[in-house]
């Protein structure tokens, strides 16, 4: 297993001139987040979030309007300050970090994409895309040369020496990208990157990003209040509501095992077909004894529902599921459609 | 019917603030007149200096670069007004006290801008400097401006350098004010991706709040640049000379010419100094799209036209 390469622990998050007496009476006296409001003015963002990243996972954390997203991921780079609790990146305390500390590991180690893409618009692409670079002080010429590969990285190669408003949307977010991964971050934190896209697009993106984090392998907090790019994207998701953390899972553990209603009624018309296992809904074998009854049509326990079905429209009867050449379980008709049901 | 009572309270006495001005001011002359001299100093220097430039350059340069430089940063059709302009103002026979005025008006710019941007800059980062800033630009700005040359007078004495002081005092306002808005008006998301990628407070300033607050600050110069030439004609009752002195000796004699030229040479100078820095204060999108077109562009494509050429001949020669 690999070291957490971030690690948030108990953060919590109030915006108002009273933060801190609002957080020790919600402490101590369990005040909602409406009394909050009412009696100190303050607004609870974010509310006892933990979570850690491993290396090379994409974190996706997924939640409505309002619910903290944007906020609880600004802290990983300091942009906000927490209330209370810690965050450790790379191994470091970011909150005990000098001003100057905190600006190289902006510039070098930590990649950020924004909801609202944020490129300056008085400079030209190539120089968006170099941005963190000069501020750091590279030279022009090794700057360029960076600028022009990352950007070849994201499809975007002709376009360096135009500006952001003669491009369109999906572009902008691309540039957006590239800017992000110039430094050659070990992490980028990404705010809703595909949200202001239309589907087309950003199932694109999605599918684009989605092979270049398996090139670069860099360890990715990824925003976005769409559960289907979630699941897509994400090695591990968190559900976020009114600032807290309402389950964190796989995929799959979210989609057939919701912690409560809220869960349960986003993951309702997700698909299951692409990502339940054939574990997931076999009848496991006890003894090796049943052995003797398999007939010849097998599925990997890793393989996904969509595969079985595929398997099952051309046998009748059971089929085997096999771990490590053993067979493990048992799929019949019924429990097949039990799955796809959910 | 008189009397000090409930109902006449004004009779019962008054406070004497124009005496403890008066006052004030003569203790202020008679212990800081030295300082008020140093402070004079630059505004001297830098008026000099330019005033010498503009007097000795032959006029026919003057149009010259006025016209090269309104065709490059706007269109050859207000160059050509531009210049139509200025051959009226030499020939109606006003063109020295327009070359004064002229020098006057650009040092109360240039010291403008010197105090004002960094002030603009350092109320964004203060919002406690900007509320004690704000009420003092307004004075500035309201307030007569007959009231406080009496002030000025007392403290630097009367000629062009009092006159350049005045100017300053009731123009500088605009460059703060739209300095710091420009700057406030960038958005906080790009503030944010400055921070997000390590800029320091300096980068962020030169990098991304400075460039994008440049038109916004450039319509502030031009702000000051037409109140300085409104002040042009009040300055001249302090001994400033140049079109606003012919337009009070004008006024003086009862003389409807001489005051009409002075101030036609006013009206002019307007026209000219505000085309300049509006086209200036046009936003760009790119740095070098400014010289793309115009005579800069012109020139450039007669380069690149005389260089092939040559490459060709030689090609030729080889042959
Ligand atoms: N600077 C701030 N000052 C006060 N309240 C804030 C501030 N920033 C965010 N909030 C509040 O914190 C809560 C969470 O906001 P946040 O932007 O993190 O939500 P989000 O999950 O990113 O939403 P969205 O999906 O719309 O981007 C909101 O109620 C918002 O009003
Ligand atoms: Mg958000």
């Amino acid at each position: 297993m690999t070291n957490p390469v971030v690690q948030c622990s108990g953060i919590w998050k109030i915006f108002g001139n009273k933060a801190k007496q609002a957080l020790h009476a919600i402490r101590e006296q369990g005040l909602s987040k409406s009394d909050v409001l009412k009696q100190y003015g303050a607004v609870t963002a974010v509310a006892d979030v933990s979570f850690s990243v491993r290396e090379g996972e994409i974190f996706c954390i997924m939640g409505l309007s309002g619910s903290g997203k944007s906020t609880l991921i600004r802290h990983i780079n300091r942009l906000v300050e927490p209330t209370d609790g810690e965050i450790i990146v790379a191994g470091r305390n970011v909150g005990a970090l000098s001003n100057s500390q905190l600006r190289a590991l902006r510039s070098t180690s930590v990649g950020m994409v924004f909801q609202n893409m944020a490129l300056l618009p008085h400079r030209s692409v190539q120089d968006n895309v170099a941005l963190s670079l000069e501020l750091r002080g590279v030279g022009k010429a090794q700057r360029m040369d960076t600028a022009k590969e990352k950007l070849k990285l994201v499809g975007l190669e002709e376009w360096g020496t135009r500006f952001p408003d003669e491009l369109s949307g999906g572009m902008k977010q691309r540039v957006g990208l590239a800017r992000a991964m110039a430094a050659d971050p070990e992490i980028l934190l990404m705010d809703e990157p595909f949200s202001a896209l239309d589907p087309l697009i950003r199932r694109q993106l999605q599918q684009q990003f989605l092979e270049l984090s398996k090139v670069v392998r860099k360890t990715t907090v990824f925003i976005t209040h769409d559960l289907d790019e979630a699941i897509r994207l994400g090695t591990h998701i968190a559900i976020m509501k009114d600032g807290r953390f309402v389950q964190v899972g796989t995929p799959e553990e979210i989609v057939t095992e919701p912690a409560d209603e809220y869960v349960a009624d986003f993951v309702k018309g997700i698909s299951r077909l692409e990502l339940v296992t054939a574990r997931k809904i076999m009848r496991p074998i006890a003894d090796c004894s049943t052995m003797a009854h398999h007939n010849g049509a097998t599925v990997a326990a890793t393989d996904k529902i969509g595969a079985v079905i595929e398997l099952a429209t051309h046998h009748s009867g059971d089929i085997t599921v096999m771990d490590d050449n053993r067979p493990v379980g048992m799929i019949s008709r019924r429990d097949l459609l039990l799955g796809i049901r959910g | 019917m008189n009397g000090c009572g409930l109902l006449n309270p004004f009779d019962c006495g008054k406070l004497p603030l124009a005496s403890w001005v008066s006052e004030g001011l003569g203790w202020m002359v008679e212990n800081y007149r030295p300082f008020f001299q140093t402070v004079k100093a630059p505004f001297d220097t830098v008026l000099q200096s330019l005033t010498n430039f503009m007097t000795t350059v032959p006029p026919t340069l003057v149009i010259l670069v006025v016209m090269l430089l309104t065709w490059q940063l706007a269109s050859w059709r207000l160059a050509a007004a531009l210049v139509a302009i200025l051959l009226f103002v030499g020939f109606i026979g006003v063109w020295p006290e327009t070359m004064t005025t002229l020098s006057i008006v650009l040092t109360a710019l240039i010291f403008s801008v010197a105090i004002g941007i960094p002030l603009g800059i350092l109320s964004t980062r203060s919002e406690l400097l900007y509320a004690i800033l704000r009420p003092i630009l307004d004075g500035m700005q309201t307030i007569p401006a007959f009231v406080y040359l009496v002030p000025v007078v007392m403290l630097f004495g009367i000629g062009n350098v009092p006159g350049v002081i005045v100017t300053v005092i009731f123009a500088v306002a605009p460059v703060i004010r739209l300095t710091y808005l420009g700057i406030r008006q960038v958005s906080e998301e790009v503030n944010e991706a400055m921070r997000a990628f390590g800029a320091t407070d300096r980068q962020l300033l030169w990098k991304a709040q400075l460039p994008l607050a440049l038109p916004t600050i450039m319509a502030g110069v031009n702000q000051t640049l037409m109140m300085s030439l409104s002040m042009v004609v009040i300055a001249s009752m302090i001994a400033v000379g140049g079109l606003g002195q012919m337009v009070l000796r004008g006024i003086g004699r009862l003389d409807v010419g001489l005051a009409s030229i002075g101030g036609l040479g006013i009206v002019a100078l307007a026209i000219i100094l505000d085309r300049i820095t509006q086209a200036l204060a046009q936003p760009r999108k790119r740095p070098g799209e400014i010289w793309e077109h115009g005579p800069a562009a012109a020139l450039q494509h007669a380069i690149r036209l005389f260089r092939p050429s040559r490459v060709n001949a030689r090609r030729l020669d080889r042959r």
